[in-house]
């Protein structure tokens, strides 16, 4: 997982997750210090991987193809970046290079795009404008449209666009854009009373 | 002659005799462990599945991405239905073993959920912590339903005290019936949902109070305060959130009075000419191979239906039904909790201001039963509501019902999950089954496990009494997600025949297969959760309950066993075992 920035999450960042805990209970110094050293561990070991990713699953053909359809689903927008920078592709390429089924539900679904692609504009996804892009997936982005024609590329876009969303959520970077404040420590629990008085007044239970 | 008797004393040392054998290292097992050797009692404690280690099992704290397969698994198990449990979750238990199956009668469902880990499925359950009311205890004199238990209300609140003590249980006192107030720690403020979802129940004149969950909203027994980070479920390597294996059984290794026997089977019970149990077989799986640990009495804790499999197993001439089965009620009146979930959309919750919202793991507030009086009501007795919402940690998942409801993609997809995160409320309800001649576990005479242990074959069937209840939930969680000017997602009026209602099985609440009661004939289990055939036979878990009422079962398991165990140190001491 390249191109989310493990370094993001400091040394110190994961001291501090963990180390209120420390001051909170004398009686499991030891077990809380095992797991500082687990987590740290694991977050010196995801940053030491640099370099472009190289796909284990795919061609370079096929994952050229995945990070075009990733950043079409969930592309950059004004407040955050898209799937390609939140790991993506790198995600659904190592799940799929350790499970065949869901490799061959990603090549089979990749090649499908090209055919389809190919049959209406003589070009492969990749190489299509974008116009034709988005037209193809205006059509395989909804189960209303679904006809013997589009069908295997409705059920493989129902995938893509699962996993894409799954990944991008589940990085740093997704979990900035939706807010999420969570995963510390509070010493009290409380809720701001601005939070509640927003809920009430767009409520009819004021 | 001195040294050849010396030698044959080393080749067949005598075993040691444990005053106890505790079967099973969950809630009942981890209080009678508790209990016993706070009491000075010598224990040996058999689990068949590995010791937990916390510091090396807990996930509490990782974020998603620190995982390179983010909580798919290594081989993208979640996307395939192939994931036992949650990637993140704490050690706790599999709805398939290798090597360990279980069957289902033709023409039933059933999913037994069973537990191989020091602490068992306390590692990780829910906490919801609920004493059953003092009508729960009397079901047959309160509507000619199922049986009464042979003891009361009274008779086990001063257990309940104890329990809540010892566990840690916050909550209010509130007076209401269905809701018995308790030995509380100081509730948890509601989240912003919470809130809108008390309003909206009090213009339905539905109740909606502080929930009642074993963590720590102060330190108590040397157990660190909560520190709000809604991970429990992970496992919390503080002990906020109550287990048996950190708050009962490490502490009990420390006395020296506990020897903890892992990756023990138990496959049957010794019994002497007397009719007595003198020792347990058990398989070591690390070697598999027989072993015998003997006892002056047993506590078999190994859940509801483990428990029903050991005594059936336990065949003798003398006991051809298998141990104290002399009523044929083993394995019988299996009950599971009634579930129904619904969720909504709250668009008054969009936009919310974003702040920290994990709390404790579950819950801050709920809805206890409150149609006990009505008079016309279509089903029998009741349920009460869990809730859910707030800015939960994404995971693989969080959006796939944003994903099939607004289909697309792109930034109108990702304006559209934006929008709705923390706007989506959910209604879980927990229901009451009654028991029925349909619904038991038996010994299935055609399977053995990989151990050569026969096997349980599982026959299960809701009444009309539980879909009618599920019905009633469905309308009920409809109606407060119109209240708060919500969106119900899913069907508004679904098909509801058996469409809806939980699998048995699957709420993980199973109940009643060794149940107690004053007559032989009728129940194996005395008040005391003693066998009445076998008087040094104990059984703490939520086999000998008599009924399963709305309020889930892990607070009366803890309640009884520590009422067994002391009844079973005094009988001890007094040489009646």
């Amino acid at each position: 997982m390249s191109e989310e920035r493990y370094d993001e999450l400091s040394r110190r960042e994961i001291l501090r997750n963990i180390g209120l805990g420390l001051t909170l209970t004398a009686g499991g110094a030891d077990l809380l210090s095992a797991q500082a050293a687990q987590h740290v561990h694991q977050a010196v070991a995801e940053q030491k991987k640099s370099g472009p990713y190289k796909p284990k699953c795919f061609t370079a053909h096929e994952y050229r193809t995945l990070q075009k359809l990733a950043d079409l689903i969930v592309p950059a927008d004004e407040k955050s970046k898209g799937a390609i920078e939140a790991g993506a592709p790198e995600f659904i390429d190592l799940l799929a290079s350790n499970n065949a089924d869901l490799a061959a539900i990603f090549t089979g679904g990749l090649a499908w795009m090209d055919r389809e692609m190919e049959r209406r504009h003589k070009a492969n996804f990749v190489s299509a404008t974008p116009e034709q892009q988005t037209a193809l997936l205006d059509a395989i982005a909804y189960r209303k449209n679904d006809a013997p024609e589009i069908a295997p590329g409705i059920r493989f876009f129902a995938w893509a666009r699962n996993m894409t969303v799954d990944a991008f959520y589940t990085s740093r970077t997704g979990v900035d854009d939706l807010g999420y404040k969570g995963n510390g420590s509070m010493s009290e629990f409380s809720v701001p009373e601005e939070a509640i008085q927003y809920a009430l007044r767009r409520s009819n239970l004021a | 002659m001195w040294y050849l008797w010396k030698e044959m004393l080393q080749i067949q040392p005598r075993p040691q005799v444990y005053d106890v054998v505790v079967v099973g290292s969950g809630a009942g097992g981890g209080t009678a462990v508790k209990v016993l050797t706070d009491l000075g009692v010598n224990v040996a404690l058999l689990e068949a599945g590995p010791m937990l280690n916390p510091a090396r099992d807990f996930k509490e704290h990782l974020w998603p991405w620190q995982v390179p397969h983010r909580g798919a698994g290594d081989n993208a198990e979640l996307y395939f239905g192939r994931m036992q449990w949650g990637y993140f979750s704490a050690p706790n238990g599999y709805w398939d073993i290798d090597g360990e199956p279980y069957t289902v009668a033709p023409g039933n469902e059933f999913r037994w959920f069973r537990s191989r880990i020091v602490g068992g499925r306390t590692n990780h359950y829910g906490r919801i912590s609920l004493r059953f009311s003092d009508y729960d205890f009397k079901p047959y004199s309160t509507d000619g339903l199922g049986t009464d238990w042979p003891i009361t209300y009274d008779e086990v609140s001063p257990w309940y005290d104890k329990a809540e003590g010892f566990m840690g249980v916050t909550g209010t006192k509130e007076g209401i019936r269905s809701a018995p107030d308790g030995n509380f720690l100081p509730p948890i403020p509601p989240r912003v949902h919470e809130i809108l979802i008390k309003r909206a129940c009090e213009k339905l004149s539905i109740p909606c109070i502080p929930s009642r969950m074993a963590m720590l909203t102060k330190s108590i027994h040397g157990r660190a305060a909560c520190h709000y980070c809604g991970q429990c479920g992970r496992g919390c390597v503080t002990a906020s959130a109550f287990t048996s294996s950190q708050a009962m059984i490490f502490p009990a290794m420390k006395t020296g009075k506990l020897t903890v026997i892992s990756g023990a089977m138990a496959r049957e019970l010794i019994t002497n000419d007397e009719g007595r149990v003198t020792a347990v077989s058990y398989v070591d799986k690390a070697t598999r191979t027989e072993k015998r640990i003997r006892c002056r009495s047993v506590v078999v804790a190994a859940s509801a239906c483990e428990s029903a499999r050991l005594l059936l197993n336990s065949k003798t001439s003398r006991f051809p039904n298998g141990l104290a089965n002399g009523s044929g009620m083993v394995g019988r009146n299996l009950t599971d909790t009634v579930g129904y979930g619904l969720n909504g959309h709250i668009p008054a919750l969009s936009g919310l201001p974003r702040h920290n919202s994990d709390g404790i793991g579950g819950m801050h507030m709920y809805v206890p039963w409150w149609e006990l009086d009505k008079k016309n009501k279509d089903f029998p007795r009741g349920y009460h509501i869990e809730l859910g919402g707030g800015f939960g940690m994404p995971q693989l998942g969080s959006f796939r019902s944003a994903c099939n409801r607004h289909e697309g993609y792109g930034k109108a997809l990702k304006n559209k999950i934006r929008e709705e995160y923390g706007a989506i409320v959910g209604f879980a309800g927990r229901g009451e089954m009654i028991p029925n001649e349909h619904t038991f576990c038996e010994i299935d005479p055609n399977v053995v496990d990989r151990w050569g242990i026969p096997v349980l074959r599982f026959h299960y069937r809701w009444s009309e009494h539980e879909l009618k209840m599920a019905k009633h939930m469905h309308e009920t969680f409809v109606r407060i997600i119109d209240s708060m000017g919500g969106t119900v997602l899913g069907l508004r009026n679904p098909e509801r025949e058996e469409g809806g209602i939980s699998v048995g099985g699957t709420i993980i609440h199973e109940a009643g297969t060794v149940r107690m009661g004053d007559d032989p004939k009728t129940s194996p289990l005395n008040r005391y959760c003693q066998a009445h055939e076998v008087k040094n036979l104990f059984v703490s878990d939520a086999g000998p309950m008599v009924g399963n009422p709305d309020k889930n079962v892990t607070l009366t398991i803890v309640a009884l066993a520590w009422r067994t165990a002391e009844y079973l140190a005094e009988e001890l001491r007094k040489g009646n075992v």
